[in-house]
Parts: structure tokens; sequence; C-alpha cells
């Protein structure tokens, strides 16, 4: 139990922070930016996507984790110190570190699949907007985003699948702890945290059989939230070719 | 005269776009302190020696990471021979032939496991390699990385036969050619260009993955004597020496992610830069 809490509660730390930002980003490159900047950011924001995650783990445990302990969770802790999330004792790694790593990881998703079922939205949608007066942001936001609003939703939840199967950041930030507790700054422990932890020293056919279940529980929960995702996106896009 | 709502709407006209814009930037600035914080923290400790000798235990000075690099092209090595086979006939399978429903199933499969979380398919590689052989290899490890490269050969494959012009296959086929002739010696050497930058970007993406080894390739502080052996690979090194509590080590972890970093960003960079300059044309 406590690893499926520290699971959902990093994904859904990382999605808050993520699909913001995430959508935001998507919105400046697809109405905004020129095509020439808007293609090189995206070309950037692509090799993000591919940078290893274990070079995040790295980044993450070396300078978001110190950072977190001496400025980030003080400043939380002072500010919002009245709320049960930010109280106890602060040592940087945690949830909150977990969540933001896993955060970083996925907004490069979120971005170009987002990007790209924005830019589909046909022109004369926005220019139907603008023409009854209509500013651009209005158009933006009344119009092409809630046109594109599955898609969107789409590549949220590829995000979130992506979240909670990611391994290697989570490990590294986490505190690897098997403790449900209400703080943020609380160290947790993940699904996917446990499973490389233990299992390579896994002894005893009840403790391997108990981490191979629970990779089966990773699994299926994976494989609900992409094929949902797949088939949103396959309806969308079809019905985008179709007009 | 302007209406004070007119003002309001033409300020948050402004204000959010300038938000949208923080973000975009916000996001792209990241990959570029990445790059110079490992580029400032591993360049240090980056060295001849460093990519050519084998590690030395804890205190000493020196030491590199000869047999992690070794390994990694190991692992890639198998994993290419089991994933591009099938990635690549598979993605011909869908371009050219195929009825209606079946490769549809075929294609939403492939994105499916594609989405399968890494760690799984190392719990996947160890119970059937690693269980029956009672020790971890480099063997399990290339499975488990070859069965991920699978998705993502099948799709790129067809993706790069589509772009193919019917007319080149009508062309062929009136020509008398069978039709395994035609995809052999037209279709697939036409969309080489293409076939070829999936499989690179392929590559560059499991030879950063790093939780399907712990358990499968596991890692190894010597050369790896051999292919049924556990073998050292770069990821798992940048792993366990960050995470490990010396000084010395966490600077050879900055090195190696470095490495690791540069030889992926380098291949991603010119996959995309050959595929854009293709398109120009």
């Amino acid at each position: 139990m406590p690893f499926i809490f520290g699971t959902l509660v990093t994904s859904a730390l990382a999605l808050l922070v993520a699909v913001p930002l995430g959508v935001g980003a998507a919105i400046f490159l697809s109405e905004l930016a020129p095509p020439r900047t808007s293609n090189a950011m995206t070309f950037v924001i692509e090799l993000l996507a591919a940078v290893p995650s274990v070079i995040y783990g790295l980044l993450g445990m070396f300078i978001l984790v110190p950072f977190l302990r001496q400025y980030g969770e003080p400043f939380l802790k002072r500010t919002l110190g009245f709320l049960p999330l930010f109280q106890g004792p602060m040592y940087g790694v945690g949830m909150l570190a977990g969540g933001l790593v896993l955060a970083l990881m996925v907004v490069p998703f979120i971005i170009s699949l987002s990007r790209e079922v924005m830019l589909a939205v046909p022109v004369e949608q926005r220019e139907a907007a603008l023409g009854l007066g209509a500013t651009k942001w209005e158009s933006t936001w009344q119009v092409v985003v809630p046109f594109a609003r599955t898609g969107i939703m789409a590549s949220i939840f590829l995000a979130l699948a992506r979240a909670l199967g990611e391994t290697m950041a989570v490990t590294m930030v986490i505190g690897n702890d098997p403790r449900i507790n209400a703080s943020l700054f609380a160290p947790g422990y993940s699904i996917a945290a446990v499973i490389a932890n233990e299992f390579a020293e896994a002894t005893g056919d009840l403790y391997l059989q108990a981490l191979v279940e629970l990779g089966l529980v990773l699994f299926a929960l994976t494989i609900v939230i992409n094929g949902l995702a797949r088939i949103v996106m396959i309806t969308t896009t079809q019905k985008g070719s179709a007009h | 005269m302007m209406h004070w709502r007119d003002i309001w709407r033409k300020f948050v006209n402004y204000f959010m776009f300038s938000m949208t814009g923080l973000c975009a930037l916000i996001t792209v600035g990241v990959l570029f302190f990445i790059l110079g914080y490992l580029v400032w923290n591993g360049g240090s400790s980056l060295s001849w020696a460093f990519l050519t000798h084998l590690p030395t235990p804890v205190g000493e000075p020196g030491g590199g990471m000869a047999n992690a690099i070794v390994g990694s092209a190991k692992l890639l090595l198998l994993a290419s021979f089991l994933g591009i086979p099938i990635g690549f006939l598979g993605g011909v399978y869908l371009a050219e032939f195929g009825g209606r429903s079946f490769p549809f199933v075929v294609r939403y499969t492939a994105d499916l496991l594609n989405g399968v979380p890494s760690i799984v398919m190392g719990i996947f590689a160890y119970t059937i390699v690693v269980l029956p052989m009672k020790h971890f290899s480099a063997l399990a490890g290339g499975l488990a990385l070859g069965v991920m490269m699978i998705p993502i050969a099948v799709r790129s494959t067809e993706e790069a036969l589509r772009t193919v012009p019917l007319m080149l296959r009508e062309g062929a086929l009136a020509l008398g050619a069978s039709k395994w002739k035609t995809i052999a010696t037209v279709v697939v050497p036409a969309a080489r260009k293409g076939i070829v930058t999936g499989i690179i970007l392929d590559i560059a993406r499991v030879a950063g993955e790093t939780a399907p080894l712990l358990f499968t390739a596991f890692s190894n502080r010597f050369w790896s004597p051999g292919w049924n052996q556990p073998t050292a690979s770069l990821p798992v090194m940048v792993f366990t020496y960050a995470i490990s509590p010396y000084e010395d080590w966490h600077r050879q972890a900055w090195a190696a992610g470095l490495v690791l970093l540069t030889l992926v960003l380098v291949a991603n960079v010119a996959a995309k830069l050959s595929v854009s300059g293709r398109s120009a044309h």
C-alpha cells in the first residue's frame, strides 16, 4: 500500500506542475511563436524527451534535493505551513522532489503532443472567432483549446502513464521509505522504486513473487491508462481528418 | 474612446501570452541547464584514462569505466539483433501487406508495448532468462532492451515506407517484379534513410535505459568474461555511483553521465537533422 500511495502522490504532483507548464508552452508554440522559433524550440524540447532518466535522477539528487532542503521547503513551510501537506522535518529527498523531477520529465511529452493537436485545429475556427471581435487570447482559450481538448487530455494521460512507470529518477530522489505520510516533505516509496531496489537481492520465492506482483499492478495500471489515451487519440485524429 | 473592458481584455491577452512564452522558455532552458551543469561538473573528471581504464576500488584515485562503455555496446548489439529484424519486418508488413483490422490491432499493441514501463520489461527478461539460468547475464539485459526496441522500430519503419510514392511500387510491379521483389529492391532502398534514422533514434533511446538492466545485466566491476555473465553498462554505473556515499564516485557519476548524454544527444541531433534535411528537398 505505501508503494501505491507513493506512486500516486508523486504522479499527481508531477501532473499538477507539468500540465499548466506544458499546455502553456504548447499554446505559445502553436499559436503565438513564429514558425521558425516554434520549430527550433520544439526541436530542443524533443531532445529533452530523449535525455535518459538516470541523468534526470543525477541532477535531481545533486541539485534539486539540496536546493529544496535549503531554500524550497523552508519557504513552503513558512508560507503554507498551516496545511498538513507542508509540515514535518525537511530532508530534501521525498515525495516533493520525486514529483518535481517527474514533472520535468513528462513536460516534453505534453508539449509536443498538445502542440500537434492544437496545430490540427482548422484555421477557420480561429478566423471566425477573431472576426467576431475576440482578442487573440480569447480565440485561443475559448475556441482552439476546447476544440483540441480531447487531444490535450490524451497527452496528459500518456504523460501520467509515463510518470507512473518511471523508475530511476524517482528511486534516486524519493527517499525510499515505505510509510504513508501526509507531508510532501516526507520520504516515500513508489512501486517502480521498490522493484528497482529490491529485485536484484530478492531471495526466496515469496519475496520474488511479491515483487513480480507489484510489477503486474504497475503493468496493468499503465496498460489501462495508455489504452484509453490511445483510443482517444485515434478517435480525435480521425474526426479531425473527416472534416 | 476605449471602454475599460477592452483595455482589460487587451491586458489579459498580453499577460496570458507572455505567461505561455515564459512556460516555453522554462522548458527550453532546462535542457541547456542540464547540459551546462553536466559539462561543468563532469568535464573536470573526464579524461582519456576515464574512458580506457577499469574502475578502481573506493579511495584509490583514477580509474574509469571502460568496461561499462564496452558493456553498453555489447548490450546494444544484442538488443539490436533482437529488436531491429523483428521491428523492421513488422513495419514492412504494416506498410505493405495486411488487411483492414489486423494491422490496426498490431499498431495498437505496438503503441501499448511502447508505453509499458521499462522496469516491467526488466521483470519479464528476469523471469524468462535469469531465473532458468540462475545468474544475471548480458543476454538477459539484451533481451529486455531488444523487446523495448521492437515497437519503435515497427512504427518508424512503417512511417518511412509510407512516404515512398505509390508510383514507384506500381512501376516495379508493371515491369513484372513480384511483390516481394518490389519491396526488397525498390521500396525499402527508397525509404532507407528514414528507416536508418528511426533505428538510430531507437538505439539511442534504449541506450539510456537503466531500470531494466538493474536485475538483468546487473553490473560488474571488471571486464565481463562472456555473453552469459553479468556485465556493466553506463547507465547502471551512473546510478550506482550516484547513490554511493563517496565524493570521488559522485564525480565519476557526473563524468559517466556526461558521456552518456553526449552519445544520446549526438545520435538524436544527427538523426533529426538528416530527416529535416531530406524533407527540405
